[in-house]
């Protein structure tokens, strides 16, 4: 393994690993916060217990998401010194402000999950809000720090040295507002997705009960205002792409050559000895509709670039269709919910129970979704090589000098294999107590059930 | 006081506070690993009643060192992670089975032997990450990282082994248990646990001795082995160390009266003013003898955004900190029912 390969591999493992911790410490309180919400205005033990089980299950992740991204920190100077030398003064802003943002929420965290029998209700309710705003605020600064790898701003660099900063113009770059809200709306909505195949399981395996159903009802409904707003948002992204990173379009859409109405090449292999794409379906003049609205503008190919200013086709190909593709899934199941409950509205549809293959569809969006979270990531990041800030600073020389990176990924894989096992096992144990506390919560008509199990007390954790 | 400066006073005070705060857990982590006597069960449950409402907290005002310096004195910040690349990776190694170790184990209480494996995780990890991280402490005061430019030379282990380093590292653990054992005889004194306080008071004095014999060796050998931050400790921040010294004489003669409230307050002052004698006699070199706070400065415009960024954060963080200590540290007789309630979440 190369001495840049185990770099870049070390730290692609470590952001895959924390993306997903990123994601759901975005979303998961939204729903906690909801679902308490709804519990404390209509006295519902149901809804409450949900937002117990949740802060539970988010108590895990945010320990785990906490440490991997120390990790993080460390190996941006582990790793990248050169890359933090001119970064650090640039981009510094975000990070501090990420930095207070995590700090408000390690705070309220502390608060919510270890308040639940020390504050009053309603104080503990108020303690989620603060969750929700600065886990969303820590996200958005943090990838306001890596839309300005992709659109560096607010520096010069005279004789190696950053001069003329301006840390609001680095953190308000040209790739902000289109990186920062795709990677918001994605975290929502992979939550909501997560969280729905989790509770969808649950019915699947017969648990019909006002728990599994009202849990499902809130991820579905987060779903239903996020799904649709992926393609949305991830339009104006790869337009935006389009516009300032041709070289990470082209790769993207496999485009080798520039090409005056462009066609759009649907999967299949790109093959960048042949300079073709394998087995895809070739729609004329899409590509170039797509990003200007008029099916003859040129749209630049790989081979407008130098040789060593080309990302890998096949990886970036790949990984974007397979966002795309999940992503329009995603709003094919959602859809699907609809037109359901639509017709239970219309009395088309005499059961009320969840269809069995909409459950299904949503155990398998919940993972998919995830999925599409690390595509989405790889298209960016691998999307911009060889550089690590776009057309300043090369990735190949921005990593350490020192030697042993092949025996540090390693350990680090180590460390994560551990950690996700732990992790999923906690969660999937955390599963089963939920199971059997709601059987406390039934109605009695549901299942037959003790009338003491019934008490709200027997379901507290 | 220059831009610089000032910033560097601010990291540096966040720093303290981690060595304050994130040190305690540390040492509780060590504490954890000790245990024993009848009350050893007692001794582990009071450490986590005393750390899971905070840890992560305390844990973030290193994150905030880190961004700090990466932000404000980028060479500095280089320097160190190329030089120091072993035992940064050893100390990263060792935060996160601290924290994961601690979490799992709090979240798998009713799996008993699951739960004692990464008990032993958690207390050998809290043991050993201050001790590395101490090294460090010690290889920027020792002249064996070597900055010319952009080119960092230093040995890959000897930079951090030397004896001063080692000696250091030592004394890093020996705070952390000695701070962690006089929060912890507070807890216990708090809910009226007279056994439990004495188990941690006895703990608290072993581990202050130590650490003072450490501090004394530590001083012989900077005289040989850091020079330029003998001369510091001797010259210009020579009030500093006597009051430093000082107030670690008192603080445990407090403790042996048993006033555990008011020796924690003097043993906070005294790390605090331990560390600021460090910083002050090194000043104005960051990284003895090659980086100073001038030369690893950012340009102006960086430090003021983050002085602002620090500004307005600190209005919103220190109310919600003040809260959480509140809530969770407070003179609270609701102390006792949390400390039922957090280790047996699940039973």
């Amino acid at each position: 393994m190369s001495h840049l390969f185990a770099g870049r591999a070390q730290m692609g493992t470590s952001l895959a690993f924390h993306i997903i911790f990123a994601v759901l410490g975005v979303g998961l309180p939204l729903l906690m916060c909801l679902a308490e919400w709804m519990g404390l205005r209509r006295g519902d033990p149901t809804w409450l217990l949900l937002a117990r089980r949740w802060s539970k299950a988010f108590g895990v992740l945010f320990a785990v998401g906490a440490v991997s991204g120390t990790i993080l920190s460390f190996e941006l100077g582990l790793l990248w010194p050169v890359f933090m030398k001119y970064a650090g003064p640039v981009v510094g802003l975000p990070f501090s402000a990420e930095g207070f943002a995590f700090f408000l929420e390690a705070i309220f965290v502390g608060l919510y999950l270890y308040g639940w029998d020390r504050l009053s209700p309603r104080a503990h309710w108020l303690c989620s809000l603060p969750i929700v705003v600065s886990g969303a605020a820590s996200a958005w600064f943090v990838v306001t720090a890596n839309a300005w790898m992709n659109s560096p701003a607010g520096f010069q660099i005279s004789h190696g040295k950053v001069i003329n900063v301006d840390p609001l113009a680095a953190m308000f770059n040209p790739s902000t507002p289109t990186e920062t809200i795709h990677f918001l709306v994605s975290a929502y909505t992979a939550t909501a997705f997560g969280v729905a195949a989790v509770y969808a399981v649950g019915l699947l395996r017969g648990r019909h009960d006002a728990y599994h159903r009202k849990a499902l009802m809130l991820a579905l409904a987060l779903a239903t205002i996020g799904a649709p707003l992926m393609p949305v948002t991830g339009d104006l992204s790869a337009r935006f792409v389009a516009e300032h990173q041709p070289a990470k379009l082209a790769a993207m859409e496999a485009l080798f050559h520039t090409e005056r109405g462009a066609a759009l090449r649907i999967g299949g292999w790109p093959d960048p000895a042949n300079g073709t794409v394998r087995y895809a379906i070739t729609i004329p003049h899409g590509l170039s509709l797509l990003i200007a609205f008029d099916s003859t503008t040129t749209v630049r190919g790989l081979d407008s670039f130098p040789a060593d200013q080309r990302p890998e086709a096949r990886v970036v190909h790949a990984a974007f269709d397979l966002m795309v593709g999940i992503g329009f899934a995603l709003l094919a199941v959602v859809s699907w919910y609809w037109l359901w409950l639509w017709r239970i509205h219309r009395r088309t549809e005499r059961n009320r129970r969840f269809p069995q293959r909409l459950l299904q569809a949503l155990v398998l969006a919940g993972p998919a979704t995830f999925v599409a979270i690390e595509a989405g990531w790889t298209v960016t990041e691998v999307g911009r090589q060889p550089w690590v800030i776009y057309g300043i600073v090369r990735t190949a020389d921005a990593i350490t000098t020192q030697p042993g990176l092949g025996v540090t990924f390693m350990v680090f894989n180590g460390i994560y294999l551990v950690l996700a096992t732990m992790t999923t096992w906690l969660l999937l144990r955390l599963a089963q107590q939920g199971r059997k506390a709601t059987v406390g919560l039934e109605a009695p008509s549901d299942r037959g059930t003790s009338p003491r199990s019934r008490l709200p007390a027997s379901a507290s954790p | 006081m220059t831009l610089p400066n000032l910033v560097f006073a601010t990291i540096w005070a966040a720093f303290t506070i981690y060595i304050v705060l994130g040190g305690a857990d540390f040492g509780g982590g060590v504490w954890d690993l000790l245990a024993s006597g009848p009350s050893a069960k007692r001794q582990r449950q009071a450490i986590v009643t005393a750390m899971g409402p905070v840890w992560e907290a305390n844990h973030v005002w290193l994150i905030f060192v880190i961004v700090g310096l990466f932000t404000n004195f980028p060479g500095a910040f280089v320097a160190l992670s190329v030089a120091l690349f072993v035992p940064f990776t050893l100390v990263l190694v060792g935060i996160v089975l601290r924290g994961a170790s601690f979490a799992f184990r709090a979240h798998a209480a009713e799996a008993v032997r699951l739960s004692a494996v990464w008990g032993r995780v958690f207390g050998i990890a809290s043991t050993f990450t201050p001790v590395v991280l101490g090294t460090c402490a010690g290889a920027v005061t020792t002249g064996r990282i070597r900055v010319h430019g952009d080119i960092v030379a230093a040995d890959l282990m000897g930079v951090w082994t030397g004896p001063f380093s080692l000696l250091c590292g030592a004394l890093a653990l020996a705070i952390c248990a000695h701070v962690a054992a006089i929060f912890l005889c507070v807890e216990a004194g708090d809910v009226g646990d007279v056994e439990l306080a004495a188990s941690f008071r006895q703990r608290a004095l072993a581990a202050g001795l130590v650490g003072g014999v450490l501090a004394l060796g530590g001083l012989v050998l900077a005289r040989t082995d850091a020079p330029i931050l003998w001369s510091g400790l001797a010259g210009k921040a020579l009030g500093l160390v006597i009051l430093s010294a000082g107030l670690a004489l008192v603080a445990n003669g407090v403790l042996l009266r048993r006033r555990y409230r008011l020796a924690r307050i003097l043993v906070v002052a005294q790390v605090t003013i331990m560390l600021a004698a460090w910083a002050y006699a090194q000043a104005p070199y960051l990284i003895i003898p090659d980086v100073t706070i001038t030369s690893a400065a950012s340009p102006s415009a960086s430090m003021a955004a983050f002085s602002i960024a620090t500004a307005v954060g600190g209005v919103l963080l220190l109310p919600s900190l003040w809260y959480l200590l509140r809530v969770f540290k407070g003179q609270n007789p609701a102390a006792v029912r949390i400390a039922d309630h957090v280790p047996t979440t699940h039973s």
